[in-house]
Formats: C-alpha cells, structure tokens, sequence
C-alpha cells in the first residue's frame, strides 16, 4: 500500500490513538483552519465517529466573524465538547495589536499564547494535540510527534529526546506536558489532497470570493491578509498549490516583524 | 515543478561527518530540482557579493531551517522536493558526536541513506559511526557520496581508495552500499548532470540515483502482528483498535492473542467514512470486532495459529544507548515494544562495540552514551516478540530512562521454545512483616492490593469467574490469590454450619483472612454466597478501615437458571427437603443495591464475566502513572 496519503492517514490516526491512551487530561486545539479541521476528521477516524476529548479554541476576540459562525455549527452538527479560552485581561487592559498598544508578535503572545497557558493550567490538560506540520515554517520541521513543553511552556529546541520507530515520550516532568502533533509529516497539498479525497467539509474563507480574493492560511482578521486567487473549490486550490512557489503563511504578517519572531514565539509555547 | 498527483514518497537521510558537506549537498539539491523559493538564490548570491564572500549552497540551507546562530545542524529538519517520479523527503541529520540522538530521530525514519565523506579527509570517526548505526536502523539502501572531489583535483586514485577502505568497514558490519558516487556539491558535480572533470566515473548521477531507490515494501505476506493500541467501548460496538504491523486479516480469521493465549474470531473489520471491505493489511489502523468477547487489552499482539511469535521473558539483543546516563546491568528500565509496556533489566553485557573503530570489550558492566552493546534481557512478564530479521515491527524496542527514549535495539533471539505459561513466572516473594511498608509492595508488584467480593447464589457462576480471573491476572504477573467460600470451610471455617449466625462469622473470617493478603498487596479475590446486605457491609467496613479498596461484585444470574444448573445436584436436595438453610429456597438472599459491578453471568460466557471483572479491577488497582517514576 503505497499511496502517500493512505500512510500519512494511518499514521496521523496511531499518532492520535497512542495520546488518547497514554493522556488522562487530553485536548485537542481546534483553530478552526484547514489543518487542524483535518485533525478533528482524522480524531473521528481513529475513534469511529467519536471524538472522546474536548476541543479547545483560543478566541482572541479578532477572529474572522464567520470562523466563530463556522465553530459554532461544527460542534452541534459533530457533537464536540468545546472547550473556548480567552485572555480576558489582556483584551480589558487594550494591550493588543488592533487597540494599537502591542506589536503583532507581543498581540500574538499575549492572546494565543498567554490565553492558551492559562487555559491548559485552569484545564489541567497534560496532553495536546496540536495541527502543525514541519512544512510550514523552518521551526517546526524540527518538531517531534510527541513535544514535551516544561511547566513554563517552554520548548527546549536543542534538546529534545530522541523519537524512533513510533515509540513516543510519554512520560515527563510534574506541571510539563506534552504537545502531540499528528499531522507533522503532512504538506499543504497533501491537507487539500485529503480534503478532496474525503470529500469533507471546510471554511469557505479558503475558496476565492468575487473580489478573485481568498484565505490561504486564516487566523485574526487585523493580521491576516487574502491572495490573489481565482481557486473557487478544493480542485482548484491543489492545482493552485502544485505551481505556487510563495510560502503559506505570507498572508500572516505576524511571522514578519521580525527575522526570527516566529521562532522566538514557538520556543516560548505558541503552538 | 511538475503536476503529477504525489502518490510516492520517499524519505532520505544525509548523513556523514561534521563538515563533509551535507548541509551544501542538500542545498544543492533545491538547486537542481528547482524547489526554492521564487528569488530566494538570487537574494543570497546577492548577499554574498555584497558581503564580499564566495556564495556557499550550505548557507541556503541554513537560511531555510533558521541555523543562523551556528552552523551546524543541531536537531534533524526534514524538507520536502519532487522530481518527476516522486516526492522526496530529505532528513538532515547532525555530525556532530553529541547529537547523536537527533541523528538517530532522524534516521529511524528514512528509507534510504546517502552518507557522504569529504574526499580530502577521509573516512572519519562519524563516518564509520552513522554506517553502523544505518545497518542497526536497518536502512539497507545506502549510497555512498565522495564529496569535495574539487579539493582533490577530481582524483579518481583518491576516490578508489576512500571507497575501498570504506567498503571494507561496511563489509564487516554486513552492509551492502548500492555504489560510489564522486561528487563536488559546490559546483554541482555528479549531482543533476555529469561533468567532464571526472570522465572517469561512469556510474550515475545523483538525482538519476535518487529515483532508483525502492520504496520499502509494505510487509503484506509476513505473518499477521496486529498489536492492540486500545479497547473503545464509545457506542454499541466493543472495538479492538490498533495497527496491522505485518500480515492480513480478514473477517472469519480465527485470532489468537499473545502473550496471553486467548482465541476468538474477527467478527468485522471497523473503518469510518470509508469503504467497508472484510479485510485490513499492514500498514492500516483499524479496529476489529470478535465473535465471542475475550478479555484483551493494549499490549495484545494479534496473530493467526501456526504462525505465531515467540511470548517470553528473555530475549538476546543488539542495541545502542543514547541516555543522559550509562545503562547498567540490572537496573530496572521500562521498555516499550510495539504497544507493549514492561519492565525489564540488562541480565548481560557480552560485548560493547565502539562503532567508530568496530572495537569491543567484553568486560563492561554499563553500556555509555554513544555505545553500542549486544546483550541479555530480561523482562518481568511475557513478551510477545519477533526477531528483528523476522519480522521487523515487532522485532526492535526502546527503553526508556530519565522520562526518555535512551536506547533502542533489535531483537536477534529468542529461547526456542518460550511459549508463555504461569511456569516461567519468577516464584511469589515471602514478605518481611517489619520493615516493608504496603508502599514497597505496591511499588514491587506495579499494582494495588484489593479485595474483590463476588457474591451471589450457589451456581451462579462465582467460582468459575473467580477462577477465570485469577488465571488472567496471574499470567500478566500481578498477584493474585482467590477464597474460595467452600474451600474455606474446609479448614478456616470447618467448625462454622449455615445458621444466620454461622454465616456471618464466616464472612468475619474470610473477610479477615481477605485483608491480610491484600495487605501484603495480593489482589484477593473472595467467592462466597453472602446472602445477608449486613455482612457484605461488615466486609467492606474491615477493608475501609484498613484501607483497603473493596469491590463488589454481583454476579446476578437468576434463581430459576442456577437451579437449572445445580452443578453440584445442591437445589434438588434442598426442593427435597434434605439441605436445611439453603440459600434462594429455604433461606434468604438479599439482592446487592448498589454493586460496584453486576454481572448477569446467564447471559454471558465465563470469559466475557471474567474480562468485564478484569477490565473493572484493573482500573482500580493501577498506580497512578504520574508517581511511577521508579522504572
């Protein structure tokens, strides 16, 4: 059995079945993009139609409308727990990008980083499961499948243990915890390939409107930016991608404030 | 770019001493498949120029996975390209000697190897080292770059010898290199097209190379491994999770799980949203449904009869040790294989080889960081396992020490005829009265004492459950005893009758004798009718002060079907009269109104009562895994 995406599924879906089994307080990161929309199908995949933990969205308050419109429908239609995190002081004190009192990286930091710590200590969770991929940007192609974050969240990039033959560290240090990431392996155009191949459902923000415009990569609406497309459908997008040289989030104006701001970020626990 | 649909993937990984050119290599290879990003060569040629430095294909590399700090490869990174075969995965791997371990992360994932050696230094220590550790990884395509052949005048003598030496090295490690390529990863040389600076090489290049890699064969025709991941119960469906490793199963197979030994049928082959076929093959993550209900869990490894693997406590191994500190004989590990968790010791070191220079000794008693070791291991409770050269998914483990994977091996062999059985289990240990806290044992057994109460009317299955039970738990190597209610009244209880009176004195004293054992951390199982709700409440009283968890369980079958049963001929005596007390016909029994468990055993089999007791009991008992930090 060879077909590429037959093998990233299966093994997205061990990956997903080995944290569920060895996390007692496990969650999964639903951003309500492609991947991790991919994720939450693979999770229903791995457990029959069932998704037995709860999903957790961090909402910075700036997100595009429609995402939490979208949000919202899934979790009734799919019967999904979710669970919804928000950095309530940071929004109150106005220190954000969009009230002009933070860069886009430290906005970044304050809402979804900061909002996802809180949540994981009031939560408990010592598993997550988390969409990213090792294509997306430099930082992340040197993730493990199983991430262990110390009690600070912190991600200790020169010194992470060794990982082989799917066995996975899941023992770790009291307060730390681990990020699970199952769709590492997995490119932008294998996503839409399975998409298309699954024939499942997503947020139209991805499709391109009459403007010709559309989302490549979606997040909050102040710092993200749509392309130029004419791709009005998943087919559409795979063909798109198969001749497109630019990179995926250069939509994401956060990633370039500065060289190395992504990378700062993600050491610090971004996920 | 091309526009072909990616249904082949490869995955490839660079490795070589420090300085021998990977990083340019790779950088190299964007070059010549066209994989960067629009503008991004011009930008660092740019650079360069303005910098008033020579361009370096090495710094594209750096400059796509954020090294900018140093320039070494310090963790694996992994980057994407095609040509028009296939998809092609790259692995950087670091060599560097302390990051021997992200090499490894790195290389345990690849399909094939290019491992390069700098044509003006030689074969050097990481050299040998990364080709011993691509034979133990058991990556078999390896090709062999010479590179930097522009700082030996493209000398073919220099080429020749590198690659008889280096032939030689892996010859004694049993590896077989596909070939010898020269190349100059700077210029380009050999690498997308042939130059005339080296007219004597008249092999491939690099990329031509590449697509003449095979992808690893799925292994379909080997005998069946479905190790069990999990058992989900989420709706109606009792679904046995987990990934066929090797092999085929079908619906109608009949199954036989070890280490444990149980039977039972495939019933269906679970998939969602997708095609249902009545078959899975290796490579898929499915889950099964049987026939009859066994108790079976994580760590079962599935297989047909006949073809079986070996289930054992001892087993030989080839392994290398990437820990923070040495491993030592004797100390205690965790060791996971395939889905199997157990504890197990190095029982022998025979050899220690340095893989740099292929030298051993055998006089070692720790294996250190970086070794390379063949040795003896132990494990607490039966293993289900394969030799590596069998069947390579359940034939390799990991242990781990400090919370991390610190070593991995391959497992050459196995006692020929290590079937499991409760003979191979070391004997139960006497236990010190003073000084050996309940904690110490609790530590020992990797499990909680308990007392667990099965109660009911005479027939109604207790003592076939209890057995059952006690049978499953012992060959997993918990401790476990059962009182039997008639076998106590054999001796314990041999004065007492069937009086109200006498009934509740013999509860007392089974109750009494069931602390005891679960004191001393045995997992007690009583098997007694206890009619009266108040002396099952005065049992569970004596464990609550004691602290002992009680669990009660109702075995619920009916009068009218243990009458019909009367295996011991018990209900037609006490209808004639000649049973006087006899429980459900001349004396009470009061129902349990709250069980921890209640099992309708006239509905169920004795295993599928045992397997619902065993999945109860287990949760239970369990340590917490956070505290267990002693293995």
């Amino acid at each position: 059995m060879h077909e590429h995406l037959v093998e990233l599924e299966n093994q997205s879906i061990y990956i997903i079945r080995e944290a569920f089994h060895k996390f007692e307080n496990l969650a999964m990161l639903w951003s309500i993009g492609k991947d991790s929309t991919v994720l939450l199908w693979l999770a229903r995949k791995a457990f029959f139609g069932h998704v037995p933990f709860p999903l957790v969205h961090i909402d910075t308050s700036y997100k595009i409308p429609s995402m939490i419109e979208y949000r919202d429908r899934v979790a009734r239609e799919w019967n999904l727990t979710m669970v919804v995190g928000q950095n309530k002081k940071a929004l109150e004190s106005g220190n954000t990008f969009p009230a002009g009192k933070a860069t886009r990286v430290e906005c970044c930091g304050a809402l979804k980083k900061d909002g996802l710590k809180a949540l994981l200590e009031e939560k408990n969770y010592n598993g997550v499961i988390v969409g990213v991929r090792r294509d997306e940007e430099p930082t992340r192609a040197k993730e493990r499948y199983f991430s262990p974050r110390d009690k600070n969240m912190e991600w200790n990039v020169e010194d992470q243990p060794p990982e082989l033959w799917d066995q996975f560290n899941t023992d770790f240090a009291p307060g730390a915890h681990i990020r699970v990431h199952p769709l590492l392996h997995w490119t932008e155009l294998n996503i839409w390939e399975y998409i298309e191949r699954e024939n499942m459902p997503i947020i139209d923000l991805y499709f391109a409107n009459e403007k010709g415009e559309r989302y490549r990569s979606i997040g909050c609406a102040p710092c993200t930016f749509p392309i130029k497309s004419k791709a009005s459908n998943v087919r559409e997008i795979i063909e798109e991608l198969k001749t497109c040289k630019t990179s995926e989030r250069s939509g994401r104006a956060q990633d370039k404030e500065s060289e190395d701001a992504f990378e700062k970020l993600r050491r610090d626990g971004y996920m | 770019m091309n526009t072909h649909e990616i249904l082949e993937q490869l995955k490839i990984v660079i490795v070589g001493h420090v300085d021998h050119g990977k990083s340019t290599f790779i950088g190299r290879l964007f070059y010549d498949t066209d994989t960067l990003p629009d503008g991004k060569y011009e930008q660092l040629v740019d650079i360069a120029k303005k910098r008033g430095v020579p361009f370096e294909f090495a710094n594209l590399m750096d400059s796509l996975q954020a090294e900018r700090d140093q320039n070494i490869t310090v963790d694996t990174a992994q980057i994407w390209f095609r040509t028009k075969k296939r998809q092609y995965v790259i692995i950087d791997a670091p060599g560097h000697k302390e990051f021997l371990k992200n090499m490894i992360t790195g290389a345990a994932s690849a399909d094939a190897a290019f491992l390069l050696i700098a044509a003006n230094e030689g074969v050097q220590e990481q050299s040998r080292r990364h080709g011993y550790l691509l034979s133990l990884l058991g990556i078999k395509q390896v090709v062999v770059l010479v590179n930097k052949m522009d700082l030996v005048d493209y000398s073919a003598d220099v080429f020749n010898t590198i690659e008889a030496e280096y032939r030689a090295f892996l010859k004694q490690i049993g590896v077989e290199p596909i070939t010898f390529i020269p190349i100059a990863a700077r210029e380009g040389l050999n690498v997308a097209h042939k130059s005339k600076q080296t007219d004597w090489y008249t092999g491939k290049t690099v990329l031509d190379m590449l697509d003449d890699f095979s992808l690893p064969v799925a292994p379909d025709n080997l005998p069946l491994r479905l190790p069990l991941q999990d058992v989900y119960r989420f709706d109606h469906r009792r679904i046995l999770a987990g990934r066929v490793e090797s092999g085929t199963v079908k619906v109608g197979d009949k199954l036989v799980f070890a280490p444990g030994h149980k039977t039972s049928v495939v019933k269906t082959i679970e998939r969602w949203n997708s095609p249902s076929t009545d078959k899975a093959v290796a490579g898929e993550s499915i889950g099964i449904t049987l026939t009859e209900q066994i108790f079976v869990e994580r760590g079962d490894v599935a297989m047909h009869e006949g073809t079986s693997s070996y289930a054992t406590t001892q087993f030989e191994a080839k392994l290398f040790w990437m820990g923070r500190l040495p491993l030592s004989i004797g100390k205690k590990y965790k060791i996971k294989l395939t889905s199997q968790e157990f504890e197990g010791e190095v029982l022998a070191i025979h050899k220690v080889i340095d893989a740099s220079n292929l030298s051993t000794s055998t006089s070692k008693l720790e294996i250190a960081k970086n070794d390379v070791a063949e040795v003896t291991i132990k494990t607490r409770v039966p293993v289900a396992l394969d030799t590596y050269d069998r069947i390579v998914e359940t034939g390799r483990f990991v242990i781990v020490d400090q919370r991390e994977v610190a070593g991995g091996g391959i497992i050459t062999g196995a006692p020929a005829a290590s079937i499991a059985s409760a003979e191979n289990k070391p004997s139960n240990l006497t236990y010190n009265k003073s000084t050996i806290t309940y904690e110490d044992r609790i530590q020992r057994n990797s499990h909680k004492g308990a007392v667990v109460w099965l109660t009911g009317l005479s027939g109604a299955g207790k003592s076939a459950v209890a057995n059952e039970v006690e049978k499953e738990l012992f060959i997993r190597g918990m401790h476990i005893s059962v009182l039997d209610g008639d076998n106590l009244r054999f001796g314990l209880c041999s004065n007492l009758g069937f009086s109200p009176e006498d009934r509740s004195e013999n509860i007392r004293r089974t109750a009494q004798a069931a602390k005891l054992l679960a004191e001393t951390g045995f997992i007690c199982l009583v098997s007694l009718i206890s009619p009266y709700r108040s002396d099952r409440a005065r049992a569970r009283e004596i464990m609550t002060e004691a602290s002992i968890d009680f669990i009660e369980v109702y075995v619920s079958t009916p009068l009218a079907e243990c009458e019909k049963r009367d295996p011991k001929k018990l209900y037609q005596k006490a209808r004639a009269g000649e049973l006087k007390d006899f429980t459900g016909i001349s004396a009470p029994y009061e129902v349990p109104e709250k069980p921890d468990l209640d099992i309708p055993s006239d509905q169920l089999s004795i295993k599928e009562c045992a397997a619902r007791v065993i999945d109860f009991v287990l949760a239970r008992v369990e340590i917490d895994a956070q505290t267990d930090v002693s293995i």
